[in-house]
């Protein structure tokens, strides 16, 4: 288990002062939550391993009560904890017990839609799909699409520099945003970025997107939206093994050709997405992919018979075009329920987010067989595969002693692993709490360092989401938090 | 998702179905968002996850239900959307039924409401009080300007007047149809089904009972209305009134049985609320005895909404095209709790109407049974959010399975009116009073 550093006992003792002067913030009667049973929901997110109750949870309204939220926690050095829907698989919105959670879920209204520029201004506490949903009809659409877009908040995205089955062709967080209103620890607010992309001076939104609410909480932004292609198919493709299916993916990237999607599914991973969206996956295949085109009708045919002549060389066991929307739409479902499909089968999962080069993927895929030989437990893969984006799934049962334990090691040799074959630690899913132990095998300590000071810069006393990203030692004097036995 | 029962409380039949259902919630929070309370609230407690986690600890500590659960457990609607949405497949219906029985056992609440639940439970299930209720409320009418602006109570008040003085137009002088028990079908016979007369519905649109005869009879199908089959009990069921619940649904099922025979086809609900309920006897009534257990699963598995049973024998119209444009509103219980979607639309489109659908078609509307009346705030904002989609369509009726939400949507400016009406008026009915005007 990863440590959580002890609480400061100073802020603990002064809880119900602190309460009565959050309250006098957001006098509304539920704007302030903080009797326990009302806290307990917001203890843990989507990775339920850790749990940690806060101090309290705050509901803002306004970017004006968030500044003045920060500013009463600076001036009272409090930890800060910013939420948009709880769904991060890495433990970004895990709270600290001396901590208050900033819940962005009431700042959900989309600002401005300018279809001329090609953007829209929304509330962080928007959902991904939200923004999507408000254009569509006019014909536009919000690119990045993690697979929990239906419920993840547009400020968590930026958090975590969100991707998701789209990336392959329209970039991630980072490439969709041309503006954010952020704040900061002492209060104040300011603007980065604007309407359009690059703006002028270091690249400020490169530092913002990613930085898991740790250099000030975003409460608008400003995103790129663009106009949605003229059609589009997917197509289900089954192989006999793992290692074949991943040898076609590497050959179609290595093509030339950039499908708009290319997703990888092992069998445990189609059996219980079937069940869930009864989109017609293979059932006899040991692993499928999802390969996605857009455009004409034209262009969308000669995409598809260039990848199924691909395909062909690897012996594929089926390939099936989806007819309509319909069909469509429902493949889709299966591939975004999938984390929560694994349910179905396994009580508790841990997913993984390495980034690998795609050509090791078959190298990788058995390595991760093998290892879920050596620990006993069972692995669903599920991934991008395109960009090499893997999320292995390790399926444990939380209520045996010892499992949570022993996924977490798999895990970490997994990571590892992607670390050792030239990837990286994170794709999509951001470091969090999850993987803040592991940076040391990413990076060295004076890349750490460097990074450090970047976050004091922005939160010199480390008030905000502390406790994530880095590892717990080396902190700089002023972030003052004691040490986890 | 992990759980902390204790090897004593796992022996407890009840909480092995809880645990097993808390364990299939992966908490990854995809049910958050098609949630209506928290869409409206925005508050993680009174989201689905939120309430799944505070049951867990409920269950767990094993000890009586504290005011902010029972408080965040009463505003959920039971509509179910979180059911749909969910890919780990959480039975969370059975799972907040459980809780709320365990919230109505251990928790004393404030005298006014507990107060409002016995007036409820002891009027709406009971049509002639209904009927007497109908009429003191229209009596009370003109004093609402009376009724203070503020306060929780006084919005339930001022919420039930609302509801019981509703405007919506139904049709006059058709009797209490359901006094009759046998209505013969016209021509060779083809089929027979037993009818749900149940209670509220045939007290506040008697005609949506008399189109659903018509109909059938002229499709060649023997109704039969067993006269000791009333409320169906999911009105006490979803306020967790166990004991209330089981009494009303078992009379329910043993009129029910008793009316049964070889050739009986179906049990035919036209209210979707009932419709999900009755479907859920078997498992709702598994504790009550072998012999009430095994009526009530038999009762379930010949349950069907009437849209379900149209579809099935083949609806046809007879009139030339109306030209009329047809809102179709799913009700949470029919495309949550029974999973039909497609059935009423693909009726409505025989029919010959042009058929259109909302934006966000899976929020509820904010009736839920007795919400609208219970949680006035969350229920009014449901109200004006779905009205603003319908109307944004121009139909000329608004068209639901469930009345409920007919009576919830009423009032402004666009008739409602339930699917089986619309359907008999194009097979040779008279047309629904509601489009008269
Ligand atoms: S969608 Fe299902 S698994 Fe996910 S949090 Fe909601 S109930 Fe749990
Ligand atoms: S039943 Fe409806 S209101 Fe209740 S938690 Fe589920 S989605 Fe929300």
């Amino acid at each position: 288990m990863i440590a959580l550093p002890a609480p400061n006992p100073a802020t603990l003792a002064r809880r119900d002062a602190l309460v009565a002067g959050l309250r006098k913030i957001l006098p509304a009667a539920d704007g302030v939550i903080a009797d326990p049973v009302r806290l307990k929901p917001y203890e843990t997110d989507g990775l339920t391993a850790y749990r940690q109750m806060p101090l309290a949870v705050v509901l803002p309204e306004t970017t004006e009560q968030v500044a003045a939220i920060l500013a009463f926690c600076q001036a009272q050095n409090v930890r800060v904890i910013p939420r948009g829907a709880g769904t991060s698989l890495a433990g970004g919105a895990l709270p600290l017990a001396d901590a208050v959670v900033i819940g962005m879920m009431r700042m959900n209204r989309i600002l401005q839609i300018d279809y001329a520029d090609r953007y829209a201004v929304v509330q962080a506490g928007v959902t991904n799909l939200g923004i999507t949903r408000a254009v569509e009809a006019d014909g536009f659409f919000y690119a990045p699409d993690p697979s929990s877009q239906l419920a993840c908040m547009i400020g968590g995205n930026i958090g975590m520099n969100s991707g998701g089955a789209h990336c392959l062709k329209y970039g991630v967080t980072a490439n969709n945003v041309l503006g954010v209103k952020l704040v900061t620890i002492t209060g104040d607010i300011i603007e980065l970025g604007g309407t359009h992309l690059d703006a002028a001076g270091y690249d400020w939104l490169g530092i913002i997107i990613g930085s898991e609410g740790q250099l000030g909480i975003v409460t608008e932004i400003t995103v790129r939206i663009l106009r949605a292609a003229e059609g589009t198919r997917a197509m289900l493709a089954a192989f006999s093994s793992n290692a074949i299916a991943g040898a076609c993916v590497d050959a179609i990237i290595g093509s030339g050709i950039i499908p708009v999607a290319l997703e990888f599914m092992d069998r445990p991973a189609i059996h219980a997405c079937e069940a869930f969206a009864h989109a017609g996956y293979p059932l006899d295949a040991e692993a499928m992919l999802i390969i996605e085109v857009e455009g004409s009708a034209d262009e969308q045919t000669a995409m598809l018979e260039r990848i199924k002549e691909i395909c062909s060389a690897f012996a594929p066991t089926s390939l099936k075009i989806s007819q309509n929307d319909a069909e469509s739409a429902a493949i889709w479902k299966g591939r975004k329920g999938a984390f929560g499909a694994i349910g179905r089968i396994s009580p508790d999962y841990l997913c993984m987010d390495g980034t690998i080069p795609t050509s090791t993927l078959p190298q990788v895929l058995a390595r991760i067989e093998a290892l879920s030989a050596e620990y006993g437990l069972k692995v669903a893969n599920i991934f991008h595969a395109g960009d090499g984006n893997l999320h292995p799934l390790i399926m444990f049962d939380a209520n045996q002693a010892g499992q949570m334990q022993k996924a977490e090691a798999f895990g970490a040799d997994i990571l590892r692993l992607c670390v050792e074959v030239g990837g990286c630690l994170t794709g999509e899913h951001g470091v969090g709490v999850e993987k803040r132990d592991l940076m040391k095998v990413q990076f060295t300590e004076i890349e750490l360092d460097l990074q450090r000071a970047v976050k004091s810069a922005f939160d010199p006393d480390w008030l905000l989401n502390t406790a994530k990203v880095f590892p717990l030692d080396r902190l700089p004097a002023r972030a003052s938090l004691p040490h986890a036995a | 998702m992990q759980t902390n029962f204790t090897e004593v409380q796992l022996r407890d039949p009840a909480i092995q179905v809880a645990d097993s259902i808390l364990r299939s919630c992966v908490h990854c929070g995809f049910c958050t968002a098609t949630c209506p309370s928290f869409i409206t609230v925005g508050d993680e407690d009174d989201s689905p996850r939120g309430r799944i986690y505070l049951i867990k600890e409920m269950l767990e500590s094993g000890s009586a239900a504290s005011a902010p659960v029972a408080f965040h457990l009463d505003r959920c609607l039971s509509c179910l959307s979180c059911m749909t949405t969910c890919p780990s497949g959480v039975d969370y219906m059975h799972l907040i039924d459980h809780a709320r029985t365990h919230v109505e056992q251990t928790f004393r609440r404030p005298w006014h409401d507990r107060g409002l639940r016995a007036v409820l439970a002891a009027i709406l299930p009971y049509p002639a009080r209904m009927r007497w209720a109908l009429r003191a409320a229209g009596l009370a009418r003109p004093f609402v300007g009376l009724i203070p602006q503020r306060g929780v109570l006084f919005a339930r008040m001022r919420a039930m007047l609302a509801l019981a003085a509703s405007e919506r137009v139904v049709a006059q002088g058709v009797g209490d149809v359901t006094a009759q028990t046998v209505h013969p079908a016209q021509g060779t016979r083809r089929g027979r089904v037993l009818l749900l007369a149940g209670c509220a519905q045939r007290v506040l649109d008697p005609g949506i009972h008399a189109a659903t005869i018509r109909l059938l009879n002229r499709m060649g199908v023997e109704v039969v209305i067993p006269q000791a089959a009333g409320c169906c009990g999911a009105l006490t069921h979803h306020m967790g009134k166990h004991a209330a619940f089981v009494a009303q649904a078992g009379a329910t099922i043993r009129a029910m049985t008793d009316a049964l025979d070889e050739e009986t086809d179906a049990i035919i609900i036209n209210v979707s609320g009932c419709g999900t309920v009755v479907k859920d006897y078997g498992f709702a009534l598994r504790g009550e005895g072998p012999d009430l257990a095994g009526k009530a699963a038999k009762i379930s598995a010949l349950a069907m909404d009437v849209s379900a049973y149209l579809l099935k024998i083949g609806y046809q119209r007879t009139r030339p095209e109306s030209g009329l444009t047809i809102a179709y509103h799913a009700a949470c219980s029919l495309q949550h709790g029974q999973k039909i979607t497609d059935a009423p639309k693909a009726l409505l489109r025989q029919a010959g109407f042009r058929v259109v659908e909302p934006r966000d078609a899976h929020l509820c509307c904010g009736s839920a049974g007795t919400y609208n009346i219970l949680q006035p705030e969350i229920a009014s904002s449901l109200r004006a959010r779905k009205l603003d989609t319908l109307t944004a369509l121009s139909p000329d009726a608004i068209a639901a399975g469930n009345i409920g939400c007919l009576t919830q949507l009423a009032g402004a400016g666009i008739p409602t009116i339930h699917t089986v009406e619309l359907l008999d008026w194009m097979a040779g009915g008279p047309c629904p009073a509601g489009l008269k005007s």
